[in-house]
C-alpha cells in the first residue's frame, strides 16, 4: 500500500496572531509553528495501512520555505519513509498550491493520497479536492473512517448532524478528520532515524490564481463584557438583559 | 455577463435552511453587478417543486434536475451540472454554502474550472467592478481581504451570517438535464446521528460545554436547557470534553472543530483556550457561566455570571421555561 501525504507547517492553534506592519503576513514573532493538526491524522492512516499491508512507501510531501523542512523530519519519525520539500512563497489563495501538489504528485504511483481535511491558518478547506478534480480522482473529505477491501474504500464522512457514507475505488483522495485514529507520537527511535531518510527540495513557482490579497486585519472588537452578578439569584437579571438589552430571547 | 449562480442545497427533496442565505447572497452580489441570479437545485425526484420558493429569495432561474441517483449528493452529476451552467451562463461569480457538502463540492468544481474559491466567507461586495470578500482566517483571529480578477469568483458564505432577504417576483423554474453517469464517488447512504437537534453551525443559540460540567452524565442539565430554548438551539463543546470523549467530535466548537455564529452562544463551565474563543467570538451574544472570575471567557462574554454551573443552569432553565409559557 502506497501512499502520499500532503502536509502544512502552522501556527499552533494555541498561538496568538497578530497582523504584521505591513498588513498583509502575520508577525511571526512569538507564534510557534507546528504540524497542521489534521495532517496528523493523515500521516497515521497511511501508517497504519502500510503497517496492515505489510509493506508499501509512505511519501510525504509540503509546500512552504525552508522552515517546513522540521516538519517534514516530524512526518519522518513518525514513520513516513520519505519526503518532498516543494520550497515556494506562501500563498492563501489554495488553487496554486493545489496545482503545485498535483505537478508534483500526478507522475507518482500510490494508492491513496492524504490530506488533512483543513489547515488551520488559510482554513480554506479546498486543497485536498481541487487536487482530486486536477488529477482526475475520487475524493472523500472530512473522513471519520475508512475501510479498503480489493482496492475499493468506504468512507464516512462528517455532515451537518451525521455522516455520509461514501465508496470510491483507488487510487483515490482522502481528506482525514479527527477520529480517523489516533495519531503516534515520534519515539526517540523514530527521531534518530528520520535524519538518515530522504528528504528531497525542488524550487517551484506558484502560478497565480487570480485572488489577490488586499489587507490581512484583526477580528472586530467585541463589545464591552460585563458581569451581570454572581451564583443563581444573577440568573433573572441575565435573562432581563438578553430580552431587553440584545433581545435574543 | 454578470449573472450570478447559486448551489442550492437540498437534502431529502428539501432545502437546507442555508439555501435562501444562498440565493440571498447571490441576489445581493448580482444586484451590485447588474445581473440575475440563476440557482441550481440537484435533488430525488419531486425536489424541483420545494426548489420553487427560491424565487422569492431572488433566484430569477431555478434550473432544477430530478433524478433517483440525485437524492443523495453525487459530486460529479453536481461538478458536471455547475460547470455547464456556469459555460453557458458565462457567470461572473458562483456561491455555494459552506457546508459540509458545499465546502466539499465547491473545491471540486474550483479545480474542474481551475479558478480560485474562497471559503467561509462573511462579507461579499463589488469595489470597482472587481468582486470583492472577507473571509476569517486562524479561526477568526485575523481577517483576509480578498479581491478577485478571474471569473467566475467562487465562494462559499458561512451558514448563519448572511441575511434571508425575501423579495417579490416569482423564479422561472427549467428542467436541467442531467444525466448521472457512473460516479467515481459515490455516496451510498446518510448515517442519522441525532437529526432531532440541529448541526452545531447552523444553530441560532448554541449550549456549549466544558470541564467545569464535570463528568459527561451532567449533560443532562445541558439538554434540558436546549430543549426550554427551543428547536433553533443546539448542545456544543469544548475540545477538553470531546478530547475525554464526554462528547462526539461533531459537537466541538473551536479553531480544530467547528466555527459557529450563532445569535447566542453559552459557554457554561468553558475556560476559554485561544483555540475556544477563535472558534465563537463571531456569535452575536455570548454569555459566560463560570466558577473562576479570572477565566478568559468572561473576556469576550457580553454577559458573564460568575458561579456554579450546577446551579445557575437550572435556575437558567427555569426561567427560560418560564418564559416560553408564558408566551414571551
Amino acid at each position: 500500500m502506497n501512499s502520499i501525504v500532503c502536509i502544512k507547517r502552522v501556527p499552533d492553534s494555541e498561538a496568538r496572531i497578530r497582523v504584521a506592519s505591513d498588513g498583509k503576513s502575520i508577525d511571526p514573532s512569538g507564534v510557534k509553528f507546528d504540524m497542521n493538526e489534521f495532517d496528523k491524522y493523515a500521516i497515521e492512516e497511511a501508517i497504519q495501512r502500510r503497517e496492515a499491508a505489510g509493506g508499501g512507501q509512505v511519501t510525504v510531501v509540503t509546500v512552504g520555505g525552508d522552515d517546513a523542512r522540521e516538519t517534514l523530519r516530524q512526518a519522518l519519525a513518525m514513520g513516513a519513509d520519505e519526503a518532498v520539500l516543494l520550497r515556494a512563497d506562501p500563498s492563501l489563495d489554495g488553487l496554486p498550491i493545489a496545482r503545485a501538489l498535483a505537478d508534483e504528485i500526478g507522475p507518482r504511483p500510490f494508492d491513496l493520497l492524504l490530506f488533512g481535511k483543513q489547515a488551520i491558518d488559510d482554513d480554506g478547506m479546498q486543497v485536498p479536492a481541487m487536487v482530486a478534480e486536477l488529477l482526475g480522482l475520487p475524493c472523500a473529505t472530512v473522513v471519520v473512517s475508512l475501510d479498503i477491501e480489493d482496492g475499493r474504500a468506504t468512507a464516512r464522512r462528517e455532515i451537518e448532524g451525521g455522516h455520509e457514507v461514501v465508496e470510491f475505488g483507488l487510487p483515490g483522495v482522502v481528506a482525514a478528520q479527527k477520529g480517523l485514529n489516533e495519531p503516534r507520537y515520534p519515539s526517540l527511535k523514530g527521531i534518530m532515524a528520520a535524519k538518515k531518510k530522504p528528504l528531497e527540495e525542488k524550487d517551484v513557482v506558484l502560478v497565480d490564481g487570480g485572488l489577490e490579497l488586499v489587507e490581512l486585519s484583526g477580528p472586530p472588537a467585541r463589545p464591552e463584557p460585563q458581569i451581570v452578578g454572581e451564583g443563581a439569584e444573577a440568573v433573572p437579571e441575565l435573562v432581563r438583559r438578553l430580552r431587553q438589552e440584545v433581545k435574543v430571547l | 455577463m454578470a449573472d450570478v449562480i447559486a448551489y442550492v442545497e437540498m437534502r431529502d427533496g428539501m432545502l437546507r435552511p442555508v439555501a435562501r442565505e444562498t440565493v440571498s447572497a447571490a441576489r445581493a452580489l448580482a444586484d451590485e453587478l447588474g445581473g440575475g441570479v440563476v440557482a441550481v437545485a440537484l435533488g430525488g425526484p419531486g425536489s424541483a417543486d420545494a426548489a420553487r420558493e427560491l424565487g422569492s429569495y431572488g433566484a430569477d432561474r431555478i434550473l432544477a434536475a430530478e433524478h433517483a441517483a440525485l437524492t443523495n449528493y453525487h459530486p460529479d452529476a453536481a461538478v458536471q451540472a455547475i460547470e455547464s451552467v456556469s459555460n453557458a451562463t458565462a457567470a461572473a461569480a458562483i456561491v455555494f454554502p459552506a457546508s459540509a457538502r458545499g465546502k466539499d463540492l465547491s473545491a471540486r468544481v474550483a479545480g474542474r474550472l481551475d479558478r480560485s474559491l474562497a471559503a467561509e466567507v462573511t462579507e461579499l461586495s463589488v469595489e470597482d467592478g472587481a468582486i470583492v470578500v472577507t473571509r476569517p482566517v486562524y479561526a477568526g483571529k485575523a481577517y483576509a481581504k480578498l479581491r478577485f480578477r478571474a471569473t467566475p469568483a467562487l465562494i462559499s458564505i458561512r451558514p448563519n451570517v448572511f441575511p434571508v432577504v425575501e423579495k417579490q417576483g416569482d423564479g422561472v423554474v427549467e428542467t436541467l438535464d442531467i444525466e448521472p453517469g457512473e460516479a467515481r464517488t459515490r455516496v451510498t447512504g446518510i448515517e442519522g446521528g441525532s437529526r432531532e437537534r440541529l448541526d452545531v453551525r447552523e444553530a441560532d443559540v448554541v449550549v456549549a460545554g466544558g470541564r467545569g460540567l464535570q463528568a459527561p452524565e451532567n449533560w443532562n442539565m445541558l439538554d434540558d436547557l436546549v430543549d426550554a430554548l427551543g428547536p433553533q438551539a443546539t448542545l456544543g463543546a469544548s475540545r477538553a470534553v470531546v478530547d475525554a470523549g464526554w462528547r462526539p467530535h461533531g459537537e466541538q466548537v473551536g479553531q480544530t472543530g467547528k466555527v459557529v455564529s450563532p445569535s447566542l452562544y453559552f459557554a457554561i463551565g468553558i475556560s476559554g483556550a485561544i483555540q475556544h474563543l477563535a472558534g465563537m467570538q463571531t456569535a452575536n451574544v455570548i454569555v459566560a457561566v463560570n466558577k473562576d472570575p479570572e477565566a478568559p471567557i468572561f473576556g469576550v462574554a457580553n454577559y458573564g455570571i460568575v458561579g456554579d454551573a450546577f446551579e445557575v443552569v437550572p435556575r437558567l432553565t427555569e426561567e427560560i421555561r418560564t418564559l416560553r409559557d408564558s408566551g414571551g
